[in-house]
């Protein structure tokens, strides 16, 4: 490469990498654990970058109160909390609306994967506690609560996967800081798909997006979702594959 | 839980074969109508029914002070509550999840939007703005009430004019002023799901069989604004956008049946 060739080449590509020096596709550092909490059934550690996220299962057990049980299928319970220290103003603690919302939409897409129809009168509980923010928290907290459902044996028609994607100082960009989220023409879309049928079961959006723009950021976070899912099977076959076991992955549906 | 098991197979027999229960096709919407200024103490309210799902929206503005990120742009505060009065399974109480889910999806239609020029809103930068309190209630519950809702804030916020703000900012609501500075006016449209078939417009029964939801706010130049997919549907890539065009033909076309007359005043400014 000659030297102008090169030096065009050096500024095309800072011109399009981002605040932490990341191209539009990459991840933060994502690291994943399962069975983190020792007395829980199932648990998961998710971080992105320095998203922090700590998800525990309890369950099947019977529905307590009693009236609440659902005589066909498990209830299942969801909170998404954020400690008070995890984001740069003290946040009270215990839920809010927001917390609410969250742990309403992070409930609704686990249970169109789990199988619920298997435990009448259950419930199957699922905390997540954000220990430290840096944007993605609910997408972050999914991906851990999907774990620890495996990881508690609990039944599961496939995984679920999550990320955000969205707009930030002019282009589409996969897993957002709260840097770039605080830009003024940022868009957040956090994505929920599942691991074999491809369906999406979570999906916001708040901001001012084109469908073209829409369409795009779709098309990254399933690409990316597809990224995550390998990454939490290699996190439970790292905690169940025995030594010197084949496992047969048929990923195909 | 008031349908029985006959009664859902026959709305899935229907759905399968594109019919629904009361003869509408499966994006058609039932009667919308809206009444202006059912409280005259509001700055601004409105009423709106879609069939029989029945929606109050109220706008009531105090003085207050600015977030520490926005000194210069008024406050929203949007609050929902399904009164007991509008379903069986309604209870008096705070407000539900479901109650918040409506609140903050029809409040990000509203601030993401743009529906109200918030800078307008500023009287003396990171001191005092006004603060525009929005509050929906549903009085009666048959289907399809983010969407209601979302009409009755709009038709509330277009109805509102702004309290006379006295020398020493002190609100004095003997004399209302301006209308409040309207900029756009986002629609949210939600989409329900019977196999392949989308549905708009679902009645309270219908809901029973289609649990899942998805939730589209556009803009007038058929921008999206707010999105939100909940209550347990799994959608492929490719429905939800047929679901996204769906969502913003259908709230263009609405936008125009109700809001015409005002379509025009907002898009001269």
């Amino acid at each position: 490469m000659s030297d102008k060739a090169s030096k065009d080449f050096h500024e095309n590509i800072k011109d399009h990498l981002r605040p932490d020096g990341r191209k539009p596709d990459d991840f933060r550092p994502i690291k994943i654990e399962v069975g983190v909490i020792k007395r829980a059934d199932g648990s998961a550690y998710v971080e992105f970058g320095k998203t922090r996220v700590v998800a525990a299962v309890y369950g099947p057990e019977p529905m307590h109160p009693r009236h609440l049980a659902d005589p066909e299928k498990a209830v299942l319970i969801c909170r998404y909390n954020m400690l008070p220290f995890s984001v740069e103003e003290r946040k009270k603690p215990g839920p809010d609306r927001r917390s609410i919302e969250i742990s309403k939409v992070v409930k609704d897409a686990l249970s169109t994967v789990v199988v619920l129809e298997e435990f009448p009168k259950c419930m199957i509980s699922v905390d997540m506690v954000v220990l430290e923010a840096d944007a993605g928290t609910r997408v972050a907290a999914l991906t851990a609560a999907s774990l620890a459902l495996a990881d508690a044996g609990i039944p599961m028609r496939e995984m679920i996967s999550a990320i955000a994607c969205g707009r930030a100082n002019g282009q589409i960009v996969v897993d957002l800081t709260k840097e770039e989220e605080d830009a003024e023409d940022a868009v957040d879309v956090p994505v929920a798909m599942s691991s074999l049928t491809k369906r999406i079961s979570l999906l916001q959006m708040d901001g001012d997006l084109t469908i073209e723009e829409f369409e795009a950021i779709l098309d990254k976070a399933s690409n990316s979702c597809v990224k995550i899912h390998a990454m939490q099977r290699d996190a439970l076959l790292k905690k169940y594959k025995k030594e010197g076991e084949e496992v047969d992955i048929d990923d195909e549906y | 839980m008031t349908s029985t098991k006959l009664t859902v197979e026959y709305i899935k027999n229907l759905l399968e074969m594109g019919r629904r229960l009361d003869g509408r096709s499966l994006n058609e919407f039932r009667e919308i109508k809206v009444k202006y200024g059912i409280s005259k103490k509001a700055e601004g309210s409105a009423e709106v029914c879609v069939g029989n799902t029945r929606v109050v929206a109220g706008v009531k503005m105090e003085i207050g002070e600015p977030y520490p990120d926005t000194p210069n742009k008024g406050v929203l505060v949007t609050t929902a509550e399904f009164l007991a009065m509008a379903a069986p399974e309604f209870e008096p109480g705070l407000p539900g999840e479901d109650a918040i889910e409506l609140a903050r999806v029809v409040d990000r239609g509203i601030r993401e939007g743009n529906a109200i020029d918030m800078e307008k809103l500023c009287i003396v930068e990171g001191e005092k703005v006004w603060v525009v309190f929005l509050d929906i209630f549903v009085l009666n519950h048959d289907g399809n009430l983010i969407d209601a809702a979302g009409m009755a804030t709009m038709a509330a916020l277009l109805d509102a004019r702004m309290p006379k703000l006295t020398e020493d900012y002190e609100v004095d609501r003997s004399e209302l002023t301006d209308p409040l500075p309207i900029r756009d006016i986002p629609i949210p449209i939600t989409v329900r799901k019977h196999n392949e078939h989308l549905i708009l417009d679902t009645t309270a029964l219908e809901e029973e069989v289609l649990k899942g939801k998805f939730t589209v706010t556009t803009k007038i130049n058929g921008n999206l604004c707010a999105m939100q997919l909940s209550d347990g549907m799994a959608m492929t890539k490719e429905e939800v956008l047929k679901a996204v065009r769906l969502a913003r033909d259908t709230s263009s076309r609405i936008r125009e049946n109700i809001f015409g007359d005002q379509l025009k005043r907002v898009k001269k400014q």
